[in-house]
């Protein structure tokens, strides 16, 4: 993996690709404001930056599925507007995601050529020359896949192979890959990198986006760095550094926004040891004690709410204890664990902590519905009055009772789901990205929220992908990489570039 | 692969075994059955129709959707056949088989146009124009009914007469049963369908016209409905306002007997087809071996939970055998 260096871009008149200046908004929510990229042909250029860094959005841009707001983009030095993922891809754009989508009950053949299957007489498919192409694509790109399979059961690395010879055949002068080695293995990223290497020397131009920066060094010869929205900088991967890179992902002010109140930690409430399911997560061990705010940091992906959900019962663990309060939980028993005193807001609110249709206080009781049955029944007084009391403690803002949750903005449904679960009388909270989602001022009220129920002697754990809600909330840091604890980090050495660093290499390195 | 052995894997070889055992089965308890002009006659008659409306049906299905009302636009436009005898006296009998392929399309169109643009499940819009088709069938209908002397007997012959041996009726059907399985399996929209239904957010992304797709399986599917109510009043002679009721759930059935999924992408119209005749044999197997009335829904309903059944395991059994097929 260093046959990058010599192969660096020829310089040429136009960029394949140039973007500059591209502004999104989503409401009142800016996604972007300084998108600004170029690529040259025979190049594979890394885009790196934090979650919510607007990488995703400047590909969504370049795919023709959003529509920028205000700036420039050219391709091959033309101005373009895509309106639609088609456009893009007649204009030669490719996209490889993380986990791409094909036709399961279709053949592998069938997925490389739908909607441009080469024809014959009476416009019939001609399904052998078909296969052939098939083959022949396969062949230059020197893996082997039966393409009379069906691509149900193929292999995550293997569907990418498939997209990647699509956009071969398509002859895409662009190819993105979204973060295209984050579910393979080892075995799999190198023969990724050796067809990326062969496209590269075909003149095409390829964005590679990913967290892994061992791997941007081994394979890229150019990085861009964005933060916020915007663009930072773009250098020769051979005049950078790793933690120059990691300088311009997180450089800002993180020192203000979130401060958690000064309490006294007590005793230990949550004990987990060496909680181990193959394949997710591996010797997870931590405390959390009474008062403190312990963040479970680390990149999107890395196994982190997989861990909250199996603490709390939901999925199950092949091996390790979870201790609350000195006594062992049973394993995938979530009755078990909310009864001893654990609650989980989950990350995706809307599917997996509401239900929309349904009013405030129908929601807010969800999870004590047991203790407000009189002989089975539950009254709308009942309901109600548990509902007012945490409606009126977390501020929700409503017009009433019986406004269904659907209708409240992000911040109070999020509210109302931490008031289901704080009627629980939990020891200890999970949260699970508290904030995604919501706005600015919202988001510092949930935190003072969270300040204040740690005041109460809460023990929470809180996952976070963002950088400063961690630095500015958390007493303790776990970074979690890969599945594992990489770093345990304490407060006052806690800094965006030593959870960054721990959150991208693996434990021996980060050590 | 053998081509044998492939024929063999083949899930509507094993439907079309099943057919083949109910007709031995059942001719060997009554060799009337099928050795007389009339059992022979039956035999192929009695599931063409409903084969039309299947195939018709398969269609829409392989795409992630339903149709509910085609019963309904059977019973409409059956009635609206023996209309046009009674109100254009002397028009052409060709001219009722255009009248009614487009009739059957426009209510196709209107089924399809709403899932289309209304985002609503096809199984919520099209139970809803199950009933609203019944009703307009039902208010012009009212009591009256057509009978087979409204209608001039070349076209009532088309119902009942054969040629060698093979009635009308049966030779439209394969023909077009024919069209429809080569048009699926041989062209691009044909294969289209099949990725939409498979996964209608990643046709999206591979920027196929999924709309205008689907709005065609329903037009298609409206319309076969309508030939499939043309001889209907052919092959039946009165028709009445509840004509073809309760088609919907045979055509449904027939499919997913056939093997076409209900969740869509896998299944072909042969399928459908042999399923439809499964489906109205045993129907009329059941009697003469005895079995007694009120069973012979039942029957069918352990059809279709079998043939349920039958897939998943399959299923089951395909996706284990390729996720090790890719370790080898």
């Amino acid at each position: 993996m260093s046959d990058t260096s010599e192969q660096t871009a020829q310089p040429s008149a136009h960029a394949v690709l140039e973007l500059s200046r591209i502004a999104k908004a989503f409401g009142a929510v800016v996604a972007l404001t300084n998108g600004t990229l170029r690529l040259e042909r025979g190049s594979i250029h890394a885009l790196v930056g934090e979650n919510g860094a607007g990488k995703s959005t400047l590909v969504k841009i370049i795919s023709g599925l959003y529509q920028r707001d205000a700036g420039e983009f050219l391709l091959a030095g033309e101005s373009v507007d895509f309106t639609s993922t088609a456009q893009a891809k007649d204009a030669g754009i490719a996209v490889i995601y993380q986990e791409p989508t094909l036709f399961p009950d279709l053949s592998v053949t069938e997925n490389l050529f739908m909607g441009r299957q080469p024809r014959g007489a009476l416009g019939m498919i001609d399904r052998r020359a078909m296969r052939s192409e098939a083959l022949a694509l396969f062949e230059r790109l020197g893996v082997r896949i039966d393409p009379d399979r069906p691509t149900l059961g193929l292999s995550i690395a293997d569907q990418q192979i498939i997209e990647i010879a699509k956009a071969i055949s398509l002859d895409a002068r662009v190819l993105i890959m979204d973060e295209p080695t984050a579910a393979l293995s080892g075995v799999e990223v190198d023969r990724l990198f050796a067809v990326a290497r062969g496209l590269r020397d075909e003149g095409r131009a390829i964005l590679f986006i990913s967290h892994r920066f061992d791997e941007v060094f081994a394979l890229c010869d150019t990085v861009t760095v964005m933060r916020d929205g915007a663009y930072i900088a773009t250098s020769p991967i051979g005049d950078t550094t790793v933690a120059e890179i990691v300088r311009q992902m997180v450089g800002r002010d993180v020192t203000t926004l979130f401060p958690k109140q000064e309490v006294p930690i007590g005793d230990v409430v949550l004990e987990v040891d060496g909680l181990t399911q193959p394949g997710v997560f591996t010797d997870i061990s931590f405390v959390a004690r009474a008062g403190e705010i312990v963040a479970l940091a680390g990149l999107v992906g890395a196994g982190r709410s997989e861990i909250a959900r199996a603490v709390f019962g939901v999925d199950p663990y092949a091996s390790g204890t979870v201790k609350v309060s000195g006594k062992v939980l049973p394993k995938h028993k979530p009755a078990t664990a909310m009864a001893a005193g654990i609650a989980l807001v989950p990350e995706d609110r809307r599917q997996q902590g509401l239900v929309l249709e349904s009013s405030v206080s129908r929601n807010a009781t969800l999870a004590i519905r047991k203790q407000l049955a009189k002989f089975g029944l539950i009254t709308s007084a009942a309901e109600n009055q548990s509902a007012r009391v945490w409606a009126s403690r977390l501020e929700v803002k409503t017009a009433s009772l019986d406004t269904e949750v659907g209708t409240l903005s992000g911040g109070n449904q999020q509210k109302v789901v931490l008031g289901k679960w704080l009627a629980t009388d939990p020891k200890v909270l999970f949260v699970d990205e508290p904030t995604r989602g919501i706005d600015v001022g919202t988001k510092a009220e949930v935190h003072r929220l969270l300040s204040e129920l740690a005041g109460q002697g809460l023990a929470i754990v809180m996952i976070s992908s963002e950088l400063p809600e961690v630095l500015g909330m958390a007493d303790r840091v776990l970074v979690v990489h890969e599945g594992r604890i990489t770093a345990d980090i304490a407060r006052a050495d806690a800094t965006a570039e030593s959870v960054m660093f721990a959150a991208t290499h693996s434990a021996e390195e980060a050590a | 692969m053998t081509r044998l052995g492939h024929l063999l894997k083949q899930r509507e070889t094993g439907i079309a075994l099943a057919l083949i055992l109910v007709v031995v089965f059942t001719t060997a308890k009554n060799p009337a059955f099928l050795f007389s002009t009339d059992g022979w006659r039956d035999l192929l008659l009695t599931p063409s129709i409903l084969m039309l409306v299947a195939v018709g049906q398969a269609i829409v299905i392989i795409t992630r959707n339903v149709d509910l009302s085609v019963g309904s636009v059977v019973g409409l436009t059956a009635y609206l056949t023996g209309r046009v005898f009674i109100d254009l006296p002397g028009v052409p009998w060709p001219l009722v088989f255009v009248i009614g392929l487009v009739a059957g399309g426009l209510l196709g169109l209107i089924n399809g146009a709403l899932v289309a643009f209304a985002k609503v499940p096809a199984l919520v819009i099209t139970l809803g124009t199950l009933y609203i088709y019944r009703g307009i069938n039902v208010m012009w209908t009212g009591s009256d009914r057509i009978n087979s002397s409204d209608m001039p007997r070349e076209f009532l012959a088309l119902g009942t007469q054969s040629l060698l041996g093979i009635p009308y009726l049966t030779i439209i059907a394969l023909v077009v049963l024919v069209i429809a399985g080569w048009y699926l399996h041989t062209q691009r929209a044909g294969r289209e369908l099949y990725a939409i239904g498979s996964d209608p957010a990643a046709a999206h992304l591979y920027g196929l016209k999924v709309t205008q797709r689907v709005l065609a399986a329903f037009i298609v599917c409206g319309a076969l409905a309508g030939l499939a109510g043309v001889l209907y009043a052919a092959r039946y002679g009165t028709v009445n306002s509840q004509a073809g009721s309760g088609w919907e759930l045979d055509a449904v059935g027939a499919a997913v007997i056939g093997g076409v999924a209900i969740f869509g992408g896998s299944g072909t119209v042969w399928g459908a087809a042999i399923g439809a005749y499964l489906l109205l044999t045993i129907n009329r197997a059941l009697p003469v071996i005895g079995v007694q009335d009120f069973w012979q829904r039942a029957v069918v309903g352990v059809l279709i939970l079998g043939a349920i059944v039958l897939d998943r395991v399959l299923a089951v059994r395909q996706s284990k055998r390729l996720t090790e097929a890719r370790n080898r």
